[in-house]
Parts: structure tokens; C-alpha cells; sequence
């Protein structure tokens, strides 16, 4: 489904944290959100899900305001999958974790059919995490765990789906097969993604956020010019197509000089070499 | 349960009793031949078992869902306020001697106000801004809890010995009172309140997902949070109400029922209902016989029984490393 961000104002505790954003997920389309710590890319995320509620502007998901959908017909649209930080898990196997994907589907006295099994188990399938079906969910580690995250958001049978740095923590392959697991599920998404490599494989078009407000948006060789990359991210970079149609971005070795917070220039972004990298 | 019935002060054979029963659930079979027996078993030890059951269920349901609730494993009626408010309640009668103000209120009324005014104190200062936070939440219920630990011991400190010894016995719990009359409103609101949450089951396992992840399943936290406090609120104070503050029960049976059957609330609230009942029964079949012919307060024997045996369990489990 198509996603519609407009005129987007967003505060915490009174304090602006998104101010007039714009931008657009077309159909299928996976985007890319990009951008420094505190740029409000979180923010933005939950503004899509429903967690908080703007201060102006709107959210539309297949052409509603979500703000006017209830809390369970937006969940059968809009599926997340969050950082892992949260909850307390401990006591559920990795099937009943899958299984509260369906929760959206049902009301207070509605059951799992055979129907609501078969997606559950189709979801578990797709994310390859079949034989820790049983397992219970706190024993994984962080790669298994986003796998399930992303079968439970998958079992919710969403049409966009938000992603909050799923590729942290895993290892490279590990990433490159999450990555290729969203490309085939064919649904329009919103990613937020710290590490540019990685948003410039996945992503059709890249919005990149700073400070609150959209400073470039658009195909990803578009957004990411030296320029772009040096003004926001503090870099000296530059991205080029190369022959197997992957872009790859090119780093200096040393940030730009200037008066940046050290925090924003990311722990893993400044004086990384482009590591040659094997296609996945 | 028969067996429960039949042993006691009065040790009565397990036939009779059946027969007693039997006559007077379904009216076959011949009248019992010994009044005195009858009286035992029907009007004694019959209401006393049956509340045990409900007090037992009720307190533990009532500890699972806090614990989802509040997202920590630590929390119970107790931890809550729940029961330090109606503790106040009831001490306040005892000692006041239905005093002015509460003129009317028997002992339980008056905990069951104290219980559920906890919950509400807990619920009105646990919110901010439209959300109920867990960490505020349980911290707002152990500070409420404390005021109301406050307020109970100055009012027992102005109370006469005899006056303590009641006040002691009742915040120990017991079922010996337990009476025909007062089993239809406990069972109602016990049925009631466990069948209703658990057909919230597979919302409160969206929320051990944690709150955004709720939120993006299509759960309005606040909401739902707000009506199971609700909820677990009347549940505890309809109990403690009639069998005081025990202890133990609201903690321990969910972790046990956890701890074996996992974490899903389709299966764990009607398990842990079962499991209170059974245990808080057995607790006080233990309380009848084990200092013949007196009888020792269930609170004690709640954890004395318990403790060891939820020790074992939680060292045994890989689970929790």
C-alpha cells in the first residue's frame, strides 16, 4: 500500500522533533530512512505505526489517515519491526511469538483457525526459522531473533512494513539474507537504516532526515552526492553504481573538519574503507 | 475437595461425606443419618473448602495478570497495594469497632472498599498523561502500598491486645468463616472476572511484547491496561475481602504454571486458576490438621509449603539464565 507522509510536525515533550516532513513510499517501493543519531527517524517510524500522535500534518496509509483508523485496522495494514530492547518475552516459544501476528485479525473472542495456522506457519517458513519454532524465544541470539521479529510482522499479513534498524547486531551474511527476505516479500517499506551500504543495496529511494526536517529525497544515487553525504553525515563519500548494479559507497579516511557533535559522527560510518565486499 | 471435607477436628469417612453432599447438590439418596455429621460437613467444612478454592483462584489470577500488567515478575496483590489497602479497611473496623464513620461496614466491606480505593489511587497516579507506564505504575502501587502500611500500623498501635490478636489473624487470612450466604457473590465475581481475563489472553501476551511492539499489533496499551487493573482490582478485593491478605499465592502459582506450561495466557490463566484453588485448599486442609484441634493462619503455611518447592522449580529452570 502506498504510504503518504505530509506536513508532518511531530513534539516530545514539547520539544519539536519532526517539523513539516514530507515524503512518499509508492507501492513496492522499499525506502529508505536515513540520517544521523537524533535526526527523528524513530520518531517518524512511530508517528507511522500509531504510537505517537502528530502535532500536525497526517499519515496515510493506502489513503487513510491513520489517526482515523482504529488501533486494529491500522495493524492490519502497517506491520513493525522494532528494535529488540523491549518486552519481556521470557515463556514464549518462537511459534507463539510468530502467532501474535494474527492478534490484529481477531477480536476479544475471535480464535486461530486453520487459516490464521497456516499464515503463521508460512511466515516461519519464510524467515528460515522453522527449526527454533519450539525454542523459547529469550534463548535466541540477535540475528535469530529479528528473523522472528520479521516472521511475526510477516504473519500479520501487512501491507507496508516498518523497519527500525533490523540489521543491527547481525553479522554480514546474516544481513544480506534479512535483506533479500524483505525484497521478496514485495510489500512497500519504510526502513530506517543506519549504515548507508547496507540503505543503498536495499533501498528504490532513500529520504534523508536531519534535524527534523527531510534534507533529500529521492532515487539513491540521487540522494547520496558528496555533497549530501558531507553536509549531514560529516563525511568525505561518494556512491557509484558499479557493474554488478549494486551501489557502493566510497569513504575518506578522515571525517570533514567541523564543529559536529562527536556522537552524530556515527560510531561505524568515519574513516571506513569500502571493505570489498562479496555479493551475496 | 471430598477428601478435603472429610478430614478435620472431626475426622469423617470419605463415604459420608460423599453422600452428604451428594443429597444436597442433587437431593438422591437418603437423608444423612447424624445431624451433627451433616452439620459438619454441610455447613462447615462445604463452604470452607469451596472458598478456599475461589480465594486461591482468584489471587493468583489476579498476580498473573499484574505481573503481565506491569511487566515485572516481582508484582502481586501485595506489591501493588492491593492488599495494604484492604488490610486498612479491615483494621480500621476491628479496632473502630464500627465507629461512626464506618458504622455498617462489616470487616470485609470495609477491605474490599480498602482494596479497591488502592487500586484506584494506583491507577489515577500511575497514569501520566494518558499513559500508564509499568515501572511508574508498580512504583506508584509499592508507595501507595507503604502509606497504606502507614496508616494501618498507627491505628493498630491505639488498638487493645485482643483487638492486635484479630487484627493479626485476619492479616494472616483465613477461610474458617467461610459461610453458604456469602459463596454467591465470591464465585460470581471470581467466575466473572477470571472467564473475562482470560478472554483477554492473547492480548496480554501482545503485551509481554512490550509497548510499541503492542501498539503496532493493533493494541491500545493504555486501554487495555487500565481495564485488566480494573479488573484485577475487584478480583483481589472480592477475595482478600473474605479471607484476608494471604500472601504467597498471587506470586508464586503464576511463576509455577510459567515455569511449566510457558508463558501463553490462553493456557496460563485458566491453569493458574486451577492451581490457586487446588493449592490454597490443600493449604488449609494442612492448617486444620497439623496443630489438632487448633488451627494455624494460611498465610503462614502459603509461603512455609510453597517457598521450598518454587526454590527447586526456579533453580531447575534453564530458562531464566
Amino acid at each position: 500500500m502506498k504510504l503518504t507522509v505530509e506536513g508532518l510536525h511531530v513534539t516530545l515533550d514539547q520539544n519539536p522533533v519532526l517539523r513539516n516532513v514530507t515524503l512518499e513510499a509508492r507501492e513496492g517501493d522499499i525506502v529508505g530512512l536515513v540520517g544521523p543519531n537524533g535526526s527523528g527517524k524513530s520518531t517518524l517510524l512511530r508517528t507511522v505505526y500509531r504510537s505517537l500522535r502528530p502535532a500536525g500534518g497526517t499519515v496515510r496509509v493506502g489513503g487513510d489517515d491513520v489517526r482515523k483508523l482504529s488501533p486494529r485496522d491500522a495493524a492490519r495494514r502497517t506491520a513493525a519491526v522494532l528494535q529488540d530492547a523491549e518486552g519481556n518475552t521470557t515463556g514464549l516459544t518462537v511459534a507463539e511469538i510468530v502467532a501474535l501476528g494474527r492478534a490484529p485479525h481477531h477480536g476479544l473472542l475471535g480464535r486461530d483457525g486453520p487459516e490464521d495456522r497456516s499464515t503463521v506457519a508460512d511466515a516461519i517458513d519464510r524467515c528460515g526459522v522453522r527449526s527454533l519454532a519450539d525454542r523459547d524465544y529469550t534463548s535466541l541470539s540477535g540475528g535469530e531473533r529479528q528473523r522472528v521479529l520479521l516472521a511475526r510482522a510477516l504473519a500479520q499479513e501487512p501491507r507496508l512494513l516498518v523497519l527500525d534498524e533490523l540489521t543491527n547486531h547481525l553479522d554480514i551474511r546474516a544481513r544480506f539474507e534479512l535483506l533479500n527476505l524483505i525484497r521478496a516479500t514485495g510489500v512497500t517499506t519504510l526502513a530506517v537504516l543506519h549504515d548507508l551500504d547496507l540503505a543503498a543495496r536495499l533501498c528504490d529511494r532513500l529520504v534523508v532526515l536531519c534535524e527534523g526536517t527531510v534534507v533529500a529525497a529521492g532515487p539513491v544515487l540521487d540522494v547520496l552526492t558528496p555533497r549530501t553525504l558531507g553536509e549531514v553525515f560529516g563525511v568525505r563519500a561518494s556512491a557509484e553504481r558499479h557493474a554488478d548494479g549494486v551501489v557502493r559507497i566510497t569513504y575518506g579516511a578522515q571525517p570533514l573538519a567541523g564543529d559536529r557533535a562527536p556522537e552524530s559522527a556515527s560510531h561505524d560510518l568515519p574513516g571506513r574503507r569500502n571493505v570489498p565486499e562479496t555479493t551475496a | 475437595m471430598i477428601v478435603a471435607i472429610s478430614i478435620g477436628a472431626v475426622n469423617v469417612p470419605l463415604g459420608e461425606v460423599w453422600g452428604i453432599v451428594l443429597h444436597h447438590v442433587t437431593g438422591a439418596g437418603a437423608a444423612p443419618s447424624d445431624p451433627a455429621l451433616d452439620q459438619i460437613v454441610w455447613n462447615f467444612r462445604t463452604p470452607r473448602v469451596v472458598l478456599a478454592a475461589l480465594v486461591g483462584a482468584g489471587l493468583a489470577v489476579s498476580g498473573a495478570v499484574l505481573q503481565t500488567v506491569v511487566s515485572n515478575p516481582l508484582a502481586d496483590p501485595i506489591v501493588l497495594g492491593f492488599s495494604y489497602g484492604a488490610t486498612l479497611g479491615a483494621v480500621l473496623v476491628i479496632t473502630l469497632g464500627g465507629g461512626v464513620a464506618l458504622a455498617g461496614l462489616g470487616v470485609s466491606a470495609a477491605a474490599f472498599v480498602g482494596a479497591v480505593a488502592a487500586g484506584a489511587l494506583v491507577f489515577a497516579l500511575g497514569r501520566r498523561r494518558g499513559r500508564m507506564a509499568p515501572t511508574r505504575l508498580v512504583l506508584a502501587g509499592v508507595a501507595v502500598g507503604y502509606v497504606f502500611l502507614s496508616a494501618t500500623s498507627f491505628v493498630q498501635l491505639q488498638a487493645t491486645p485482643t483487638e492486635l490478636r484479630t487484627v493479626m489473624f485476619w492479616m494472616l487470612g483465613s477461610v474458617a468463616g467461610a459461610q453458604w450466604d456469602q459463596l454467591p457473590a465470591v464465585s460470581a465475581v471470581v467466575l466473572a472476572t477470571t472467564t473475562l481475563l482470560s478472554l483477554f489472553g492473547r492480548r496480554l501476551n501482545v503485551l509481554l511484547a512490550g509497548d510499541e511492539s503492542a501498539t503496532a499489533l493493533g493494541i491500545d496499551v493504555n486501554r487495555l491496561r487500565a481495564a485488566l487493573l480494573v479488573l484485577s482490582a475487584l478480583l483481589t478485593g472480592t477475595v482478600i475481602a473474605v479471607a484476608g491478605s494471604i500472601g504467597f499465592v498471587g506470586l508464586m502459582i503464576p511463576h509455577l504454571v510459567r515455569l511449566t506450561i510457558g508463558a501463553d495466557h490462553r493456557r496460563l490463566l485458566p491453569l493458574t486458576a486451577l492451581l490457586g484453588a487446588v493449592y490454597l485448599v490443600l493449604v488449609d486442609l494442612l492448617s486444620r490438621v497439623v496443630n489438632r484441634p487448633n488451627e494455624l493462619p494460611l498465610g503462614i503455611l502459603t509461603a512455609l509449603l510453597g517457598a521450598p518447592f518454587f526454590l527447586w522449580l526456579l533453580r531447575r529452570n534453564k530458562g531464566l539464565d
